[in-house]
C-alpha cells in the first residue's frame, strides 16, 4: 500500500538511506573484485579502442582517418580501423518495497542491503567490462566509468515500486523478494519483453522466510504494522506457508521463462559472490 | 501440631488476605499469556492460513503455581510470623530492665542486648510499658513503650569503669516485673537492690556464666614487670595470652612481648613476670588479654615504664682519668634506665628536650644559659646539681662579694644560699671524723632507702642558715646538715647535692644508695613522689606548684578495651584524677590517658589492689541464661522468599512468551534481577561508592601530556572564561611551538591533584571562598616542586586596594611566597621563546615575579645579569590575560583587545607573553644558559 509521503520527508528518508550506500559500495567492490573478467569485443570493425585492421581507404574516408605508417609502405593509402566495441545499457532496479528492509539476524543483511551490494557488485562488473548501467527510474543518464559510480548512489533511492519504461533493446536486472503482487511483477516483465529488454531477475529472500522458524501463540506484522495476523500456534502455519511460497516460486520461474529471462532465488544467508557470478553469466549468456 | 504451635503472628488479621488468592487462581487462568509480536514481511503468503488448535492457549500450572506462592509469601511476611512466642507466662503490668553495664559486662554486650531486645520483643507484643536502667547511669527515664525502648537498646553501649551501684537511685526504681541482666560480678548494692524489689513484683536474673578476665596495673619491682591476671569464677585451669602493645622501632603498633598467664584448677588469679630489657620495656604502651577484650582486661603503662631522657652538662671527654671524671658515676648509674644526652650548651641539651639535666659540678653559668635554664625548669624540668671543688671556689668569690654587700644573693639556679668554701671534715687538717647520713625523713623521696654503714661524706658545700633551708632538705647528714636541697620553681625543681658526683668528697656515689636516690630523684622529675596505688607516678607534686595544671582526657578507653583519641579532648578535675590514680576510673575519670602540657597519666579501669569476685545470690533466686526458646521474627525471610518467586516469576514470563530471547528484553530482564540480588550488597556502601574520586581519569590524562590548569573560582563565568583563553594560548602554543598541549582543565583546589601541571592560572575573583588548609598545604607542596601560579587580578594592576587586590592578598597570604619583584628587563621569561618587553594581556599593567638576589651582577659583555636559578614561583599581574588569549569554539576571539591594528599586536603580544611562560615553566632557567653559546660556538668551530 503505498503511502503518501511529503517531499521534504521523502528527501530526508533518502538522506537517510544514502547514508547507509557508501559503505555497501566498498562492500561491493570487494564483491566485483572477487569476479575477474577480460574485456570483450565485438568481433568486427567499428567504434573503440583496439586495432582491428587495415583497409584501403575509399573516396569519402576522412584524411585523419589514414594511417600513414601503413600508407608508406606502399603506394596505397591504408585507413586503420578499430574493433567495433558496443556498449550496452544494462539497467538495474531493486525493489524499494519495504518488505525488502527485513532481516531477521540483527547481526546480517536485510534483503535491500543484499540486493543494493549485488546490484552495485553488478553495476560494477559491468562497468568494468565496458558496458553502460542505468537505474531504473533516475533521469539522468547511463553511467559509462566505475570512477562515477559513487556519485551515482542516489539513483538506487528513486527506483519505482513496479519497474516499467525500461529502455528498450537494453538489459535489465531485478532484484525483489518477489512477495508483492505477482501480477504487477509480470505485467512489468511482459511490458519489458514487449520492448525486447532481456535479462535476469534475482529472487532474494532471508533464511526466516524460507523456513518459518516460528512457534507459540504469535501475532504477525508486516513491515508497515499494516496488516496484522493473530495465530495461536505458528508451527501449526508451517507446512501451508512453505506451500505457498513454493508456488510463489514456482510462478515467479514461469513468467520469466516466458519472457527468456533469467530467475534465480537468493538466500541471504548465502555469500553474495553465488548471486553475483550467476546473474552476470546470465547476462553474458544472451548477448 | 508441636512443631506449627511454636509459629504465631504479630498482625494475624493480615491473613484473611489469603483467601484472595482462589480469585487470583481463577484470574490467572483465565488469562492467557500476551502473544508474541513479530514482523514478517511475507504476510501476503500467510494470510489466510489456518492453525490447526484454534482455542486459546492457558499460562501453564506451574507459573499460576509460581505467582500464587509468591503472593502467599508476601501475605504471610507481613502478618509477621515469628517463632516461639509467648514463651514465658504473660505478664501484665509494666517491665523493668536492669542491666549492669559496667565493663566486665563489655565482653558479650551484644548477648546482653539480644536477650534484653527478646524480652522487649515479647513486652511489645503483649502491649506493656517498659523502663531500661543501665546501671552506670543513675538516672531513671519514664516507662514507656517495649518498642520505643527496642530503637534505643542499639546505641546502648556499656561504660568503660566499674563502681559500686547507686544504691538509693536503684532501689527506688518503680514496682514491675524485674530483670536483671547481672554481670555476675560482686559489687557494693546488689543485694540492697535484691532486697528492695520483694515486694515489686517478680524477679529474674539472667547471667551468662561466662568467665570475666581483668588485668590489674603491672607493677615494677627491680626491672620486673609483674602482671597478675584475675578471673571472677575460679574455674578448671586455663591458660590465658597477655600482649604487651606498643611502637616498634618503625612507629608500628603491634605486640612487643607476650607471655602467657597460667591459672591453676580453682585459682582465681594468675601471676606472670616479665624481665625485659629496657628499652623494650619503655616501649610498651599498655598490656592487653587479646582473648578477653574489655576495659578491664587492659591496663595501660604510663611513663613510669618509659626511658627517661637525661642532659649531662660539661661532660669533657679529655679528662686525665676517668675516675676522677665528676660525671663517671652519674653515667654509670644513669645508664641502665635512662637515655643519655651529652653536650658542652645548654642551648643544644634544651632543644633534645629532656626530663632532667644534671649539672655535675659546674660553677657558673652564662648569663643567657641562665635565663633559658630557669624558664625550663619553671617549665616543669628537673635540675639536678652536684658541688665539687669548682662550685666550691666559685662560692668562695661570690660569697666575698656577698658579705660586703651583707648578704649573699640567692642564685636562681641554687635551692640555696651556699657558704664559701664548703667544709672539710674528717680530712688530715681537720677534725672531727667523716660524716654518715641521717636516715631519711617520712617526706623526703627518699624514705625507706636503707643507708648502708659505710657511706661517708667528707668534704661538703655548705647552706647558708635560711628560713626555708629545712623545708628545702631533701636528706641530710648525722649532724645536721643538708646533704641534698631542693627548690621548687615553677612547675620545676632545682636540687643540689651538696657533695661531689665523683668519689673525692664521698664515698656516696660508690654505694647502690647513689644509684637508688638517683631512680627517685628521676621518677620524681614525672611529678610524683612515690608509687601511687595505680601502679602511677603522676599528680602529687601538682597541686603544691602556683599554677594548677590542667590534666585533659586525649585517648580514652573504650569498654571493649580499644584506645581510641578523645575528640575533643576533655578537661578533667585535678583531684578527681588525682582520687582516680590513686584509686580506680570512675564515671567522672573515665579510664585512658591523660595529659598537661609535659606530663602524662594513665586511668586504668581496675586499681592495684582489686578482686574481681563472682556475685554472691541469695539461694532462692537461681539466675539463668539461654534455656529459653528464643523468639524469632521470620517476616524477613518469608518477605524475602516472596521476592525471590516473583522475580523468578519475571524470567519464568519472559522464558514462556519468548521474549527471553530477544535481547533488548533479555537484557531489561537480567537488569531487574540483577539489580533485586545486588541491591541489598549495595545499598550499605552506597555512600562510600559515592565519593570515589572521579579526578583519576583526569589525571592520568594530564600527565600524560602537557596540561595547562586553571584554579576553578566559583564563578562560572570566570572559569569559562579561563578555560577559553587557556584554549587560545594551547592552541597558540600548538601552531608556534612544540608544545602540544592537551585540553585545558580546571582544578578545584580541594580535591584534584596539582603536581601534574606545570602552570595554574589563577583569575582572581572577589567571590571566591578561601580554600582550605589542606588545599593550601598542597598549593606550597605544588610550588615547592617548581609548580608556576600565574594569579591575575584582571584590573590591570590599577586596583591598588581594590577588592581583587585584597582578595588576591587574602588568598596568596597563607602560600608564603618569596619577595617579589617587578619583572625585569632581563629576567628570563623575557625572552624564553619570544623577545619581550612587556607583558600585555587585554591591559597593559605591571606584572610581578620572583625577586633576583641581591648580589646578581651582570657580567662582563652579557646584557644580562644571571638571576634565578629555577623557575619563579608566581607571576602577579592584573592583565587578564586570559580575556586576551580566549577564543570560541571556532577560533575566533572571544573579547575585545584594544583598538584597531593595535589591538590585534595587543592580543599577539599577549599569546607571546603566554607562549614565554609556557616555554619559562618548562624549560627553567634553559634561556639564561644561553649566555654561554658563543663560548660554545667558538669551541665547536674549533
Amino acid at each position: 500500500m503505498p503511502q503518501k509521503v511529503a517531499p521534504q520527508a521523502l528527501g530526508q528518508k533518502a538522506a537517510t538511506l544514502a547514508a547507509g550506500l557508501p559503505p555497501l559500495l566498498s562492500d561491493a567492490r570487494h564483491l566485483a573484485d572477487t569476479v575477474m573478467l577480460g574485456d570483450h569485443g565485438r568481433r568486427r570493425a567499428g567504434q573503440g579502442d583496439a586495432f582491428w585492421q587495415f583497409r584501403p581507404a575509399q573516396p569519402g574516408d576522412p584524411a585523419h582517418r589514414i594511417d600513414w605508417r601503413r600508407s608508406a609502405r606502399s603506394d596505397q593509402a591504408y585507413i586503420r580501423d578499430r574493433e567495433w566495441q558496443a556498449a550496452q545499457t544494462i539497467t538495474l532496479w531493486v525493489d524499494p518495497a519495504l518488505s525488502m528492509r527485513y532481516g531477521s539476524d540483527a547481526n546480517g543483511p536485510s534483503k535491500s542491503t543484499r540486493a543494493t551490494v549485488i546490484a552495485l557488485a553488478a553495476a560494477m562488473l559491468f562497468l568494468r567490462a565496458g558496458e553502460r548501467v542505468g537505474f531504473l527510474g533516475s533521469a539522468r543518464a547511463p553511467l559509462c566509468a566505475e570512477a562515477t559510480l559513487p556519485d551515482r548512489l542516489t539513483d538506487l533511492l528513486a527506483a519505482p515500486e513496479v519497474p516499467k519504461d525500461l529502455r528498450p533493446r537494453g538489459r535489465a536486472i531485478f532484484l525483489t523478494d518477489g512477495l508483492g503482487d505477482p501480477n504487477l511483477l509480470d505485467a512489468a516483465l511482459s511490458q519489458a519483453a514487449s520492448r525486447k529488454v532481456h535479462g535476469a531477475l534475482l529472487q532474494i529472500l532471508d533464511p526466516a522466510e524460507q523456513d518459518f522458524p516460528f512457534a507459540g501463540r504469535s501475532l504477525f506484522q508486516d513491515m508497515g504494522a499494516v496488516l496484522e495476523m493473530e495465530t495461536q500456534e505458528a508451527a501449526d502455519l508451517r507446512a501451508p506457508y512453505l506451500k505457498r511460497l513454493a508456488a510463489r516460486k514456482d510462478a515467479l520461474a514461469a513468467m520469466c521463462r516466458r519472457r527468456a529471462w533469467a530467475y534465480h532465488c537468493h538466500d541471504t544467508s548465502a555469500p553474495p559472490s553465488h548471486a553475483l557470478l550467476w546473474l552476470y553469466h546470465a547476462l553474458e549468456a544472451r548477448r | 501440631m508441636g512443631a506449627l504451635a511454636s509459629f504465631g503472628f504479630l498482625s494475624p488479621w493480615i491473613l484473611v488476605a489469603l483467601i484472595t488468592l482462589p480469585v487470583l487462581w481463577w484470574l490467572l487462568r483465565a488469562v492467557p499469556p500476551a502473544p508474541i509480536r513479530r514482523v514478517f514481511p511475507a504476510m501476503t503468503l500467510l494470510l489466510g492460513l489456518k492453525e490447526d488448535r484454534p482455542e486459546a492457549q492457558r499460562s501453564p500450572w506451574w507459573l499460576i503455581l509460581l505467582r500464587l506462592l509468591a503472593v502467599a509469601a508476601l501475605i504471610i511476611g507481613f502478618a509477621g510470623p515469628v517463632l516461639n512466642p509467648q514463651e514465658r507466662a504473660a505478664q501484665k503490668g509494666p517491665l523493668v530492665v536492669f542491666i549492669d553495664s559496667f565493663w566486665p559486662a563489655a565482653a558479650n554486650w551484644q548477648a546482653r542486648v539480644d536477650a534484653v531486645d527478646q524480652v522487649l520483643l515479647e513486652a511489645q507484643q503483649q502491649g506493656r510499658m517498659a523502663v531500661v536502667v543501665r546501671s552506670h547511669l543513675s538516672e531513671i527515664a519514664p516507662f514507656s513503650a517495649a518498642g520505643l525502648w527496642r530503637e534505643k537498646l542499639a546505641a546502648m553501649q556499656p561504660a568503660a569503669w566499674d563502681a559500686p551501684y547507686d544504691t538509693p537511685a536503684f532501689m527506688s526504681l518503680p514496682k514491675g516485673e524485674f530483670l536483671w541482666l547481672s554481670d555476675g560480678i560482686a559489687r557494693d548494692g546488689r543485694a540492697e537492690i535484691l532486697n528492695s524489689r520483694s515486694n515489686k513484683g517478680t524477679v529474674t536474673i539472667l547471667e551468662p556464666n561466662s568467665a570475666i578476665y581483668g588485668l590489674p596495673p603491672a607493677q615494677m619491682t627491680n626491672g620486673e614487670i609483674t602482671l597478675t591476671v584475675q578471673r571472677a569464677h575460679a574455674g578448671p585451669a586455663k591458660t590465658l595470652l597477655i600482649q604487651g602493645m606498643g611502637r616498634d622501632p618503625a612507629g608500628q603498633l603491634r605486640p612487643l612481648v607476650q607471655a602467657d598467664a597460667i591459672f591453676a584448677a580453682g585459682a582465681d588469679q594468675a601471676e606472670i613476670t616479665l624481665s625485659l630489657p629496657p628499652e623494650l620495656r619503655h616501649r610498651i604502651s599498655w598490656f592487653e588479654l587479646p582473648d578477653a577484650k574489655s576495659a578491664g582486661g587492659v591496663t595501660l603503662v604510663g611513663e613510669a615504664l618509659t626511658r627517661r631522657r637525661v642532659a649531662l652538662i660539661g661532660a669533657q671527654k679529655n679528662e686525665t682519668l676517668a675516675l676522677l671524671s665528676p660525671d663517671h658515676f652519674l653515667r654509670a648509674a644513669l645508664e641502665p634506665s635512662a637515655e643519655i644526652i651529652e653536650a658542652l650548651q645548654i642551648d643544644d641539651v634544651l632543644r633534645a628536650s629532656p626530663h632532667v639535666i644534671i649539672l655535675p659540678d659546674v660553677p657558673k653559668l652564662a648569663e643567657p644559659d641562665q635565663r633559658a635554664l630557669a624558664k625550663w625548669v619553671a617549665n616543669g624540668g628537673l635540675l639536678l646539681r652536684f658541688a665539687g671543688p669548682r662550685l666550691a671556689a666559685a662560692q668562695a668569690s661570690r660569697g666575698g662579694q656577698g658579705a660586703q654587700g651583707g648578704f649573699a644573693r640567692e642564685d636562681v639556679l641554687l635551692p640555696v644560699r651556699l657558704r664559701a668554701g664548703g667544709r672539710v671534715v674528717g680530712g688530715a687538717m681537720s677534725w672531727g671524723s667523716p660524716q654518715t647520713l641521717a636516715p631519711f625523713a617520712a617526706n623526703s623521696p627518699f624514705y625507706g632507702l636503707d643507708i648502708p654503714s659505710d657511706v661517708t661524706v667528707a668534704r661538703q658545700v655548705l647552706a647558708e642558715p635560711d628560713p626555708d633551708l629545712a623545708a628545702r632538705t631533701l636528706a641530710e647528714l648525722a649532724d645536721g646538715t643538708p646533704l641534698v636541697t631542693r627548690k621548687l620553681l615553677g612547675g620545676g625543681q632545682v636540687i643540689l647535692v651538696h657533695v661531689g658526683a665523683n668519689a673525692e668528697w664521698s664515698s656516696l656515689v660508690l654505694s647502690g644508695l647513689f644509684v637508688e636516690m638517683l631512680k627517685r630523684l628521676m621518677t620524681s622529675s614525672a611529678g610524683g613522689a612515690g608509687q601511687a596505688t595505680n601502679g602511677e607516678v603522676i599528680v602529687a607534686e601538682g597541686g603544691r606548684s602556683d599554677r594548677p595544671p590542667v590534666w585533659q582526657l586525649t585517648r580514652k578507653l573504650s569498654a571493649d578495651g580499644r584506645l581510641v583519641a578523645q575528640d575533643p579532648v576533655r578537661p578533667i578535675d585535678n583531684h578527681a584524677l588525682q582520687q582516680a590514680v590513686q584509686t580506680r576510673a570512675s564515671a567522672a575519670v573515665p579510664p585512658g590517658v591523660y595529659q598537661d602540657e609535659t606530663r602524662q597519666a594513665v586511668v586504668n579501669a581496675l586499681a592495684m589492689g582489686d578482686h574481681l569476685k563472682s556475685a554472691q545470690w541469695p539461694a532462692t533466686i537461681v539466675p539463668e541464661w539461654g534455656q529459653t526458646d528464643r523468639l524469632r521474627d521470620l517476616s524477613g525471610p518469608v518477605l524475602s522468599l516472596g521476592l525471590t518467586l516473583l522475580l523468578i516469576d519475571v524470567v519464568a514470563t519472559l522464558w514462556i512468551t519468548g521474549n527471553l530471547a530477544r535481547r533488548k528484553a533479555a537484557q531489561t530482564s537480567g537488569m531487574i534481577v540483577a539489580l533485586a540480588l545486588v541491591m541489598p550488597l549495595i545499598l550499605p556502601s552506597m555512600g562510600n561508592a559515592q565519593e570515589q574520586p572521579s579526578a583519576e581519569v583526569d589525571v592520568i590524562a594530564a600527565a600524560a601530556e602537557v596540561t595547562l590548569a586553571h584554579v576553578l573560582t566559583g564563578d562560572a563565568a570566570l572559569d569559562a572564561l579561563a578555560q577559553a583563553g587557556l584554549q587560545g594560548l594551547s592552541d597558540a602554543l600548538f601552531i608556534r611551538t612544540s608544545v602540544e598541549p592537551a585540553l585545558p582543565v580546571g582544578v578545584d583546589l580541594e580535591r584534584d591533584p596539582l603536581a601534574v601541571y606545570p602552570i595554574l592560572y589563577w583569575p582572581i575573583s572577589s567571590a571566591q571562598a578561601q580554600p582550605s588548609s589542606a588545599a593550601y598545604d598542597r598549593l606550597s607542596r605544588y610550588l615547592a616542586a617548581g609548580g608556576l601560579i600565574l594569579f591575575d587580578t584582571r584590573d590591570a594592576g590599577v586596583g591598588g586596594d581594590g577588592p581583587e587586590a585584597r582578595k588576591l592578598r587574602a588568598l596568596a597570604g597563607p602560600l608564603g611566597l618569596p619577595p617579589l619583584d617587578p619583572v625585569p628587563e632581563d629576567h628570563v621569561v623575557t625572552r624564553a621563546f619570544y623577545l619581550l618587553d612587556a607583558f600585555p594581556g587585554r591591559h597593559v599593567g605591571p606584572v610581578w615575579a620572583e625577586a633576583a638576589p641581591p648580589g646578581a651582577e651582570a657580567q662582563e659583555g652579557v646584557p644580562f645579569r644571571v638571576l634565578n636559578d629555577g623557575v619563579t614561583p608566581v607571576m602577579i599581574g592584573g592583565n587578564d590575560w586570559a580575556g586576551a588569549w580566549a577564543v570560541r569554539p571556532d577560533g575566533a576571539p572571544l573579547l575585545p583587545v584594544g583598538r584597531g591594528r593595535a589591538g590585534d599586536r595587543q592580543r599577539e603580544m599577549a599569546l607571546r607573553f603566554g607562549i614565554n611562560l609556557v616555554m619559562h615553566v618548562l624549560t627553567g632557567n634553559y634561556k639564561s644558559d644561553q649566555v654561554h653559546i658563543p663560548a660554545l660556538l667558538q669551541r665547536l668551530g674549533q
